[in-house]
């Protein structure tokens, strides 16, 4: 930091993106499909951190495996991608050795709880100081659309060829209940709401989370028949129904029903840190 | 009857006729084909199996203990992470006599993460107790699949077995393969008798107990004493799968014009199709090389490969993964082989086709041409690479 990045070529000639300075443009064009929400989560996090107004150096983003996992390569931060499953340890053991890091944590919703479902329960059952950011895309996107712990009952993918059978995560619902002290849910269709959820999360001290919901036009989308990305946006502005303070049991996202999205949690309570800090205080320490 | 498909949907078709009671699998490059296909027979009512599409490969390799041990045949595939997620608990499976057969489509480890192929993975589980066997074609691949069933189960065996096939380059490749007929497979691979299966509940037992130092010793060489008794089972099958499949699988390792070779390459895996081709090359210019392709890599036939290369002056030992600190595992399996030989040929290691790092046929003819004299002093040597 900060590496020197080649100019790419314009798209459209005389646009650049507007927050170019916070992406590694040399790694562009990223690898991501057409219609896929993701390119709209990472530009909400990049107007997010701008309007925060950090000093680049201050932030770190860690991302596990897949492809929000990617997202650790495109940003001119301090990134680590981490092993499938364990940005949220490694998050944790850079929060405790820098304290005064902003560390956020970007991945995909198989990444963050299937395989490394245990790193996030413990994360916020500790309220360690994270920002985790999940892009939700209801299936493994990167290995070919298999079915994942948020897919949809009846969803269909290449490992439930005639339909989900499993229960999904609620995931507004599993970080509430493990002890996050900051829930928000939006869509990709929502960038300003996202941006500022972002913004609060980041803000924020202790576990904030935010679930983001994303089209993935080319294996869910498609094995779903939910047409492409903009029409998979469409469905979000028919049903994503806005319900700050709702319980978080309500948010329970079935095919074909209206959703809840909005800020479900944001309570103060001491973050891991603190009660370890606390606690060496309490038996003399110095710290 | 001869099908053009993938490796990955040979192992499918092996696993279709061998049709396991439980298989448990999570996704990762280059394996997950080989799920996707076995979910659709799933689905489509084909076999019986119960497909668990699990949280994690350590939650995928857990879940076929618990079912192995339940008395059930089970199977799982992986790569690369996966595998080693896996091997804590592959040691378990081993220990506890578990036969469960697994398709390891061969992957470099992390770090940096890369998604293509090297042997650093099955080298991760080299020591865990697992049989393995390395093919050089799909058509190996399917039948390995067979065979390694049948070796797995072997009542004097019971251990498990990983099916190495090179990722992408055997996985996503189309090539022949000619499966057998379904009736001649599932009539090969029998039915399976499990012992002390944990659903029998009459003859209750406890699988996976504490063993102190009184007599965990014992145990562990009560594995080692299974493991010896896989060349006889391999051999005994392979004789079996020959006869029905008209295929010629004789042995622990494959020679390719080596009988007057004055130098050989020993390799395992789809490189020796490329070596095989380096080797017709100079061949046809008079010279005298060979191969030796190494099918089973656990237990390792040091025996068999030392009177394999006895004649041999100059051996080429290529290992497709570092040993950080010492020289490649394959070379030193080989070294040792030959340490009580009268005549021994020089032996020089090569490194090549780290993450997926293409090996060429010019490449390994280059490798005979320095074998004319290279000294084993000069430590490991590299193919490809850019210094």
């Amino acid at each position: 930091m900060p590496v020197k990045a080649k100019p790419i070529p314009e798209a459209v000639p005389g646009v650049r993106h507007p927050m170019e300075k916070y992406l590694r443009t040399d790694r562009l064009p990223h690898i991501w499909c057409a219609g896929c929400g993701l390119g709209s989560a990472l530009s909400c996090f990049l107007y997010a951190l701008d309007e925060l107004g950090w000093d680049p150096n201050s932030v770190a983003v860690v991302s596990g495996i897949g492809c929000t996992g990617r997202i650790a390569g495109y940003v001119r931060l301090d990134s680590y991608h981490t092993t499938h499953g364990r940005a949220i340890p490694f998050a944790t053991g850079l929060k405790l050795a820098k304290p005064d890091l902003h560390v956020v944590v970007f991945s995909g919703d198989g990444d963050l709880f299937a395989i490394g479902g245990n790193h996030f329960i413990h994360a916020a059952r500790r309220n360690v100081d994270l920002t985790i950011l999940c892009v939700n895309n209801f299936n493994y996107g990167m290995t070919g659309g298999q079915v994942g712990p948020t897919t949809p009952l009846e969803g269909l993918t290449t490992t439930t060829p005639y339909g989900n059978f499993e229960h999904p995560f609620n995931l507004v619902h599993l970080a509430a209940s493990a002890g996050a002290s900051y829930v928000a849910r939006w869509t990709t269709l929502d960038g300003r709401r996202l941006q500022r959820a972002m913004v609060e999360a980041m803000r924020k001290k202790g576990l904030t989370f935010v679930e983001i919901l994303s089209p993935c036009p080319t294996n869910y989308g498609r094995r779903n028949k939910l047409g492409d990305g903009l029409d998979e946006l469409r469905y979000y502005a028919k049903h994503a129904l806005i319900r700050h303070g709702a319980d978080p049991k309500e948010a329970e996202i079935v095919p074909g029903h209206d959703f809840l999205v909005g800020k479900f949690v944001d309570v103060e309570k001491p973050t891991y840190l603190e009660m370890y800090e606390a606690k060496v205080r309490e038996l003399g320490g110095k710290r | 009857m001869r099908k053009v498909m993938t490796g990955h949907k040979a192992v499918a078709e092996a696993m279709r006729q061998i049709e396991p009671d439980v298989v448990a699998v999570y996704p990762i490059t280059p394996q997950s084909e080989i799920a996707e296909y076995y979910a659709e027979y799933v689905h489509d009512g084909i076999v019986h199996t119960e497909l668990v599409p699990v949280e994690s490969e350590h939650s995928a390799m857990s879940a076929c203990v618990g079912a192995a041990a339940a008395g059930a045949r089970v199977m799982t595939a992986t790569a690369s992470q996966g595998l080693a997620l896996m091997v804590e608990v592959l040691y378990i499976a081993a220990s506890m006599r578990l036969p469960i057969v697994m398709a390891l489509a061969n992957r470099a480890l992390s770090g940096p993460i890369n998604i293509h192929c090297d042997h650093s993975d099955a080298y991760l589980a080299r020591d865990s107790g697992a049989i393995q066997i390395f093919c050089e074609s799909a058509q190996e691949a399917y039948d390995y699949m067979l065979m390694a069933q049948r070796v797995a189960e072997h009542d004097e065996v019971r251990l498990p077995a990983i099916v190495n096939l090179d990722g992408f380059t055997l996985t996503h490749s189309s090539q022949v393969v000619e499966p057998l007929p379904d009736g001649v497979a599932k009539k090969f691979v029998g039915n399976y008798k499990p012992f002390y299966p944990l659903l029998d509940v009459d003859h209750p037992a406890t699988w996976g107990p504490f063993a102190m130092p009184d007599y965990y010793f014992e145990l562990k060489r009560a594995q080692a004493a299974a493991m010896e008794k896989v060349p006889a089972a391999f051999l005994e099958v392979q004789k079996h799968y020959s006869k029905i499949s008209g295929r010629r699988y004789a042995g622990f390792v494959e020679g390719y014009k080596l009988d007057d070779a004055e130098r050989a390459l020993v390799v395992m895996g789809s490189t020796a199709g490329t070596a095989k081709a380096a080797v017709d090359q100079l061949r046809a210019k008079g010279e005298k090389v060979g191969l030796l392709k190494v099918w089973l890599f656990r237990p390792f036939p040091g025996k068999e490969i030392a009177a394999a290369l006895a004649h041999v002056e100059r051996v080429a030992v290529l290992d497709r993964a570092l040993s950080f600190g010492a020289m490649g595992a394959l070379y030193c399996d080989l070294a040792a082989a030959f340490v009580h030989a009268v005549h021994r040929p020089t032996f020089v290691n090569y490194i090549y086709g780290l993450g997926g790092r293409d090996t060429t046929v010019d490449q390994l003819v280059q490798v005979f041409a320095e074998l004319k004299d290279a000294h084993p002093d000069e430590g490991l040597r590299y193919i490809g690479l850019r210094e």
